[in-house]
C-alpha cells in the first residue's frame, strides 16, 4: 500500500507522461533490465511508478548500500517497499548517487569488488525479478548521457536471456536537480524503448555503445 | 432548488446544460453517420471535447455555487497547472531552481490569497512590481549570467500570463456594481461563457467553412471564417444575455466584442509561443483539449481587460 501511494505521489510531483514504444508488459514475461539516464533522485521512483502494477511488483532498483543503509526510514523503504538490491560501492561518487553498476575497474581491488557487485545483482534477481539500473554510474548535472559503465555488460554476459529496455527520462534534472532538496512542479516525461538482448559474442565496447545509443534514440520520441 | 432555478445564475447554468445536451445529442448522431476516416476523426475529437466540457461545466458550476472560495481555488489550480505547462516549455537553467520554486509556491499562492482577501491594491501590483524586482535579483545573486535576460523575462512572462492575468477572473468577485444583485459570480459566469463559446464556435465555424488562415505561420487552424463566425455567434449570445448582467443590450454587445477579441488575441499569442517552442499542445490533462493552458488561453487577455472595463465604467 505504501508502495502504491509512493508511486502515485511520484507521478503527481513529476506530472510524468509515459510513452511505450512497444506494448507495456501488463503480465510479466521475461526478466528485464530497465536502464535509464540519471539526473535526479526522482529517476528510479518515476520509472518504477510508470510500470504496470504486476511488472512493478517484481521490479527492483539496484542502489548503493552506503546511501540506503543510512537512517531508519531509508533502510525501511529500501528493504521493505522497493526491495532494493543493495550493493557496496568501491568508490563513493557522492553521498546520494543511486549506483547502477560498478565503476570501470582501475585496480585489482576495485575489479574484484565490481565482479562481486555484478554477482550480487544476478543472485538478487533470482529467476523472476526485473531490475532498474542507471549505467552512467552517477547522476549527471545536465541532460547529457555519460558513457556507460561496464556492469551492464558483465551482468548480461552472465545472464544473456535478460531483456534490456532503455528508459529515457526528460526534465527530471529540472524538477529535482542534483543538490536540491525541494522539487518544483515542472512536467516530466518517461519513454520506454523497445526491448533488446545481448548478441552472442558481442564485444563489451560495442554492446555498451549500442545500449547508450538505444537510450539516446528515445530523446526525440 | 426552484428558487435557485429562478435566479439569474440558475438560469445561466440551465442554459449551458441545455446547450451541452444538444451538443451531446448532435455528437452522438454524427458518430453514427460519419463515413470517411477523416470525418470519424473530427467527430471523435468533437465528442472528446464535449465530454471534457461536461466535466469543466460541472467543476466550474460547483466552484461558482460555493461562492468566492470555490472560484479562487479553481482558478488558482488552473493557474498552477498552466504555469507548470508554460515553464516546462521554457528553457530554464539549473541555477533558476530557487526562483522557479518562488513562482509556484510563493507568488502564485500570494496572488490568489490577495484575490480571496479582496485586497485590490496589492493584487494589482504584486507580480508587475514585486515579482518583477525579486525574480531577476535572485537570479543575479545566483550568479549565472548566460541568457540572463531571456531567462528572467520568460519567468516574468509565465507569471504574468498564467497567474496575474488568470487571477483577474476570480477577482471579478471583488467588484460591486450598484444595482446588480447577482454580483461577481454573475460577471465571472458571463466572461467564461462568452469566451469559451467564442472558442468553440471559432473551432466549429473554422472546421465547417475555414479557408483563409489569419496567420498561417502561427496556426493553420485559426481562419478568418472561424474568427468571424465565432465572434458573431458569441457576440450575438452575449448580447442576448444582457438581462443576466448589469449591462444594457448595447453595453453587453460591447463587452462581448471586447471578450471575443481578447480571447482571439490570447489564443493567437499562446499559439505563437507554442510554435516558438516547437509543440502542438501544452499538456495532456483534458482529453481532446491539449493542456490546461490550451483551454484557458482565451481567458488570459480577456479576463484583465474585462475586469478593468467593468471597474472603470461600472464601479463607482
Amino acid at each position: 500500500m505504501i508502495a502504491g501511494a509512493l508511486a502515485q505521489l511520484a507521478r503527481i510531483i513529476t506530472g510524468a507522461s509515459v510513452h511505450w514504444v512497444e506494448d507495456p508488459p501488463v503480465t510479466p514475461g521475461a526478466q528485464r533490465v530497465y536502464f535509464g539516464n540519471h539526473s535526479s533522485h526522482l529517476d528510479f521512483v518515476v520509472i518504477w511508478s510508470a510500470l504496470p502494477p504486476a511488472e512493478r511488483q517484481r521490479t527492483r532498483p539496484v542502489a548503493g548500500a552506503d546511501y540506503w543503509e543510512r537512517g531508519r526510514i531509508k533502510r525501511y523503504l529500501a528493504r521493505k517497499v522497493f526491495r532494493a538490491i543493495l550493493i557496496e560501492r568501491a568508490t563513493a561518487p557522492g553521498p546520494a548517487a543511486l549506483l547502477a553498476s560498478p565503476s570501470a575497474p582501475s585496480s585489482p581491488a576495485s575489479q574484484a569488488s565490481a565482479t562481486l557487485s555484478v554477482e550480487r545483482i544476478a543472485s538478487g534477481m533470482g529467476a523472476r525479478d526485473s531490475i532498474i539500473v542507471f549505467p552512467e554510474g552517477t547522476r549527471t548535472a545536465g541532460s547529457d548521457v555519460l558513457p556507460f559503465k561496464s556492469g551492464l555488460f558483465h551482468l548480461c554476459s552472465m545472464k544473456p536471456e535478460l531483456e534490456l529496455v532503455p528508459v529515457h527520462l526528460a526534465n527530471m534534472n529540472r524538477i529535482l536537480p542534483k543538490g536540491e532538496v525541494l522539487p518544483v512542479p515542472l512536467l516530466g516525461r518517461v519513454v520506454f524503448g523497445p526491448a533488446t538482448r545481448i548478441e552472442p559474442g558481442e564485444q563489451k565496447g560495442v554492446f555498451l555503445d549500442r545500449m547508450r545509443n538505444a537510450l539516446l534514440a528515445l530523446r526525440d520520441q | 432548488m426552484s428558487a435557485f432555478l429562478d435566479s439569474v445564475l440558475g438560469q445561466l447554468v440551465s442554459l449551458v446544460v441545455g446547450l451541452l445536451v444538444v451538443a451531446s445529442v448532435v455528437g452522438g448522431i454524427l458518430s453514427r453517420t460519419a463515413r470517411t476516416d477523416a470525418a470519424r476523426n473530427t467527430v471523435r475529437n468533437l465528442n472528446a471535447r464535449i465530454r471534457a466540457w461536461w466535466i469543466m461545466v460541472a467543476v466550474f458550476g460547483i466552484a461558482i455555487l460555493t461562492g468566492g472560495v470555490g472560484s479562487v481555488v479553481l482558478f488558482g489550480f488552473a493557474s498552477f497547472m498552466a504555469m507548470r505547462e508554460f515553464l516546462t516549455l521554457t528553457p530554464t537553467a539549473r541555477s533558476d531552481h530557487a526562483v522557479l520554486f518562488w513562482a509556484f509556491f510563493v507568488f502564485a499562492p500570494i496572488q490568489y490569497w490577495l484575490v480571496w482577501q479582496q485586497w485590490y491594491g496589492l493584487f494589482a501590483i504584486l507580480i508587475p512590481v514585486y515579482a518583477f524586482v525579486a525574480i531577476p535579483t535572485r537570479m543575479a545573486m545566483a550568479g549565472d549570467t548566460a541568457r540572463f535576460l531571456e531567462r528572467s523575462a520568460t519567468m516574468q512572462w509565465g507569471l504574468m500570463a498564467c497567474v496575474y492575468c488568470v487571477s483577474h477572473a476570480p477577482a471579478l468577485l471583488m467588484l460591486q456594481v450598484p444595482g446588480y444583485a447577482v454580483g461577481g459570480a454573475g460577471l465571472l459566469f458571463y466572461l467564461v461563457l462568452v469566451a469559451q463559446l467564442n472558442d468553440v464556435m471559432q473551432y466549429v465555424w473554422g472546421k465547417l467553412f475555414g479557408r483563409h488562415p489569419v496567420a498561417p505561420q502561427v496556426s493553420p487552424n485559426k481562419t478568418w471564417e472561424g474568427f468571424i463566425g465565432g465572434t458573431v455567434t458569441a457576440v450575438g449570445v452575449g448580447t442576448a444575455l444582457y438581462w443576466a448582467t448589469p449591462f444594457s443590450p448595447l453595453q453587453a454587445m460591447g463587452m462581448s466584442v471586447a471578450i471575443t477579441l481578447m480571447g482571439f488575441a490570447g489564443g493567437l499569442v499562446m499559439s505563437a509561443v507554442k510554435r516558438d517552442r516547437g509543440v502542438k499542445d501544452y499538456g495532456a490533462i483534458i482529453p481532446g483539449h491539449g493542456g490546461v493552458l490550451d483551454r484557458i488561453d482565451s481567458l488570459l487577455f480577456a479576463a484583465p481587460v474585462y475586469f478593468h472595463l467593468i471597474r472603470f465604467f461600472f464601479v463607482p
